[in-house]
């Protein structure tokens, strides 16, 4: 660009045309590199939905899994996952929220709490199939409750905990102090205080916290595949020591088979977890919205 | 002093002190022990892990372990040699992070350096969603969709092979690069962006010349977390990369990584005090040791590069 | 001071730490009751923490330290034996902001006296307190919508009926009206002057005039010595005297306006 500058003594070559254009060139390619991964994401999802839409008529989630394409269903995967969610949580949450709330109100700065703290950073980066190995030894053989779907809820409570407290932590982090020193100035104790101000303040980021530890408990295969939850279960589910599976290892299964037919109940199974996902999902969203104390 | 006694009597500071002092106390124990259950959960686990892989090296050597190139437990003639395992591993992640690094870092360079406000807040969650898909429905995608694809271009490519996993995982892992990247860079100070412009620099150099290098070692702490990542993925390569240990630089092949021996011997009937459940566990361990070394690395790099800027 | 006053609150020899530095140095101090005392002094000298000090909230600062003794008609509140929310239910305190609790205004107010276990009439004391803050009018056919709508002023009082319905002795404010405009202020210092009928009010104000308004003992609090960060009071007395006729030379100087 000449111009003002055109007159230079010469000492300057700043080539500013050439650098912008390869500036633009480069925003270009890393506007692609975004797009490419979107890319993707749609050619997936819509693979998906080619292959497996056929497959989503009612007979779907109410027959068992069978040799036979045409009478096979999700009825016992969607049972396991029902029951292995609605354990997990009855485990996982008390446990979680009561972790967070002893290291955001009680915890001192020594180094027990900084123990407890490591611990939970490194436990979120463990592989999910160790927590599998875990459960095995701990829960399936050390306790003896078998390959039963008490065993894989303890376990996947085990891997949702960090994600628990960590979003439970962040929730009772924005609890204004104002409110905690109005409370105990009134002469309320500790508990008190937190019982009746700082938990239903955090409750709705907890809870959405929750949604997505969740989510992300649902689509796990590994750790249940390891402590032995089967892939071909033909019955209905009936206590917390029954032998159970879940919609992503019914899938896993479906697909391991050779037919074609099975891996098209693979994409309608992959399509139901989808939409399960999102439905969680997007409550999540709507919870955070609207129980925010804005009043 | 006079006037005390009036009030004396009504007012009694030790009234209460028993009671509000054991529950307060008994509910202060019981949050505690929630928070050592993660205490518990990693000494479970190294307890657990520990227990079996010891049993395993009473029956098989750790020279044969880690020199052996066979990998072969289920079969009559058994050699234990774990490098076939680790070499899947590697191979598959190393093909992830292929993709993963530079689609990653282009994708955080533009959503942090380049898109507008009402571009980035849909772009970012968009990319999130790669993040939150179940792996199993990678795993189908891989088999059923990128196998056959690969089949066309390399037909000598196998039904399970390494490069399917790769690619697949590698845009699993896209958002996590991006998105830990993205944070390193905007740890950068305005202040070292405006220097660089104020001497006349374009954006594309100050990004690359100035954040980039600023970033750098918030970017390899990323890096590290996402081989750590790939790593430890199961079902993406227990559905697509095959349960063919070997060693291998080729991709086109079917292999067998460690997390998919693990599911391959869960998934079948091993009894319990055979050898074949002991190798699980000792495969397991060394996975464990692995991921937690990359994890702690990159956990100390990013400490490090925090203090930096305080 | 007259032999027949009563004292509310008796401080010994108190000093405070923060950490190893001393921020409070060897105050001694008796507060009258049922009378309104302030505490002015120039910002950084120690008052908040004084204040905080008499209903032992400095408590939940993990690196303070307190020494000495603060007698409660007669009981120290630093003995080991007391529990500090025992403290806090006889010795109140309003804070600088307002902070109501996200709750309705009914709540706000019943919240304390639910936690103490009052066992009278909750809709009677709701309202007691409310009058007695001068809120009623404003508030009382709205008593189930949120505090948050209040306004500045009107969440300050509510504060204050909040504070008074568990019938504490002593109502501890730090800067009640800082954060308000001088009609809400106005309204404050009119609602104290009211209240010291019932209750001792400590008062710590950056505000000159408004102690001279509204105190009837006001309490000096400077920096000790040129080179410390610890704060102690240099003066204590009738509010006229402070201010017309003050003892120390600093005292003068800081109510004559020549510094801080």
């Amino acid at each position: 660009m000449n111009g003002l500058f055109a007159n230079e003594n010469g000492r300057f070559d700043p080539r500013l045309r050439q650098r912008l254009y390869y500036g633009r060139l480069f925003q270009a390619f890393s506007l692609a590199a975004v797009t490419v991964g979107l890319i993707v994401l749609s050619v997936l999802l819509l693979d998906i939905l080619l292959d497996g839409y056929k497959w989503l008529r009612p007979e779907f989630f109410t027959q068992f899994p069978s040799r036979f394409p045409e009478k096979s269903g999700l009825r016992s995967a969607l049972q396991g996952t029902l029951w292995m969610i609605g354990l997990t949580v009855v485990i996982a949450f008390p446990v979680g929220v009561g972790a967070a709330i002893y290291l955001e109100e009680y915890a001192p700065d020594n180094r027990l709490t900084r123990a407890i703290e490591v611990n939970i950073a490194n436990l979120a980066g463990v592989p999910s199939i160790i927590y599998g190995l875990l459960g095995l030894g701990l829960f399936v053989r050390g306790l003896e409750l078998g390959r039963s779907v008490l065993a894989g809820s303890l376990t996947m409570a085990l891997l949702i905990l960090p994600v628990l407290i960590v979003a439970g932590r962040e929730a009772i982090r924005a609890v204004p102090q104002s409110v905690r020193q109005a409370s105990l100035a009134l002469g309320a104790t500790q508990w008190q205080t937190i019982r009746h101000h700082v938990l239903p303040y955090a409750m709705p980021g907890i809870l959405t916290g929750t949604i997505l530890a969740i989510s992300r408990a649902i689509g796990e295969t590994a750790p249940l595949i390891t402590i032995g939850a089967l892939t071909y279960i033909r019955f209905d589910l009936k206590g917390p020591l029954d032998i159970f599976t879940v919609l992503p290892i019914q899938i896993f299964n479906w697909v391991s088979l050779p037919k074609a037919e099975f891996q098209e109940l693979a994409a309608a199974g992959i399509i139901v977890l989808l939409a399960v996902l999102i439905a969680l999902n997007a409550l999540a969203i709507v919870l955070r919205n609207k129980l925010q104390i804005r009043w | 002093m006079q006037g005390q006694t009036v009030m004396a009597d009504r007012v009694n500071l030790l009234r209460n002190k028993g009671a509000h002092n054991r529950s307060e106390a008994l509910i202060r124990a019981i949050l505690l022990l929630f928070a050592l259950v993660s205490i518990l959960t990693t000494a479970g686990i190294v307890a657990v892990l520990l227990q079996e892989t010891v049993l395993f090296f009473r029956e098989v050597s750790i020279v044969e372990f880690f020199t052996e190139t066979r990998w072969t437990p289920l079969f009559a003639s058994k050699k234990f040699g774990v490098l076939p395992l680790v070499n899947g591993t590697i191979l598959v992640a190393t093909g992830a992070m292929v993709i993963a690094v530079p689609l990653g870092l282009l994708s955080a360079i533009y959503l942090s350096e380049y898109a507008g406000e009402r571009a980035r807040k849909v772009l970012k969650p968009l990319l999130e969603i790669l993040a939150g898909i179940p792996t199993v429905v990678y795993g189908y995608f891989a088999l059923t969709f990128v196998t056959p694809l690969l089949q066309r271009v390399w037909p000598e490519t196998q039904a399970f092979n390494a490069l399917s996993a790769s690619i697949v995982m590698g845009f699993m892992i896209l958002p996590l690069v991006a998105s830990l990247a993205e944070d390193a860079m905007s740890a950068v100070p305005q202040s070292l962006r405006q220097a660089a412009y104020a001497l006349g620099a374009t954006r594309l150099e100050v990004t690359l010349r100035t954040v980039v290098p600023a970033a750098l070692s918030g970017i390899s702490a990323a890096f590290i977390l996402a081989v750590s990542r790939a790593v430890g993925e199961t079902m993406i390569v227990a559905i697509a990369a095959g349960q063919q240990p070997k060693l291998t630089l080729n991709p086109l092949q079917s292999i067998e990584t460690m997390t998919a021996y693990i599911v391959q011997v869960s998934l079948g009937d091993t009894p319990q005090q055979s050898l074949a459940y002991k190798t699980i566990f000792a495969v397991g361990m060394l996975l464990f040791l692995m991921t937690l070394v990359m994890n702690l690395i990159s956990h100390w790099i990013t400490r490090r590069y925090r203090e930096v800027y305080e | 001071m007259p032999d027949n006053l009563e004292i509310a609150l008796s401080v010994r020899r108190l000093h405070v730490y923060y950490g190893d530095t001393l921020a409070l140095e060897n105050i001694n101090l008796d507060i009258p009751a049922r009378q309104i005392t302030a505490i002015i002094g120039p910002s950084g000298c120690g008052k908040s923490t004084f204040l905080r000090c008499l209903n032992r909230m400095n408590d939940l600062i993990p690196a303070a330290r307190v020494d000495g003794e603060v007698l409660f008609y007669g009981q120290n509140i630093y003995d080991p034996r007391v529990n500090p929310v025992e403290v806090r239910r006889h010795i109140g305190m309003v804070f600088q902001k307002p902070n109501p609790f996200p709750k309705s205004i009914y709540e706000n107010v019943a919240y304390g006296a639910r936690i103490n276990g009052y066992k009278g009439n909750l809709d009677e004391l709701v309202e007691k307190s409310l009058r007695a803050a001068a809120l009623w009018d404003e508030v009382k056919d709205q008593l189930r919508q949120s505090a948050l709508a209040l306004s500045g002023g009107q969440q300050q009082r509510l504060c204050i009926a909040r504070a008074i319905a568990i019938e504490p002795q002593v109502i501890l404010m730090d800067e009640p009206a800082s954060a308000l405009d001088p009609i809400a202020t106005l309204k404050i210092e009119e609602l104290m002057r009211e209240l010291k009928q019932f209750f001792t009010i400590v008062i710590v104000t950056h505000n000159m005039q408004q102690a001279a308004r509204v105190s009837d003992y006001t309490a000096m609090m400077m920096l000790s010595s040129e080179n410390t960060r610890a704060g102690t009071v240099i003066e204590f007395g009738p509010t006229s005297q402070i201010f017309t006729n003050p003892r120390d030379k600093r005292t003068e100087d800081y109510v004559t306006g020549r510094f801080g």
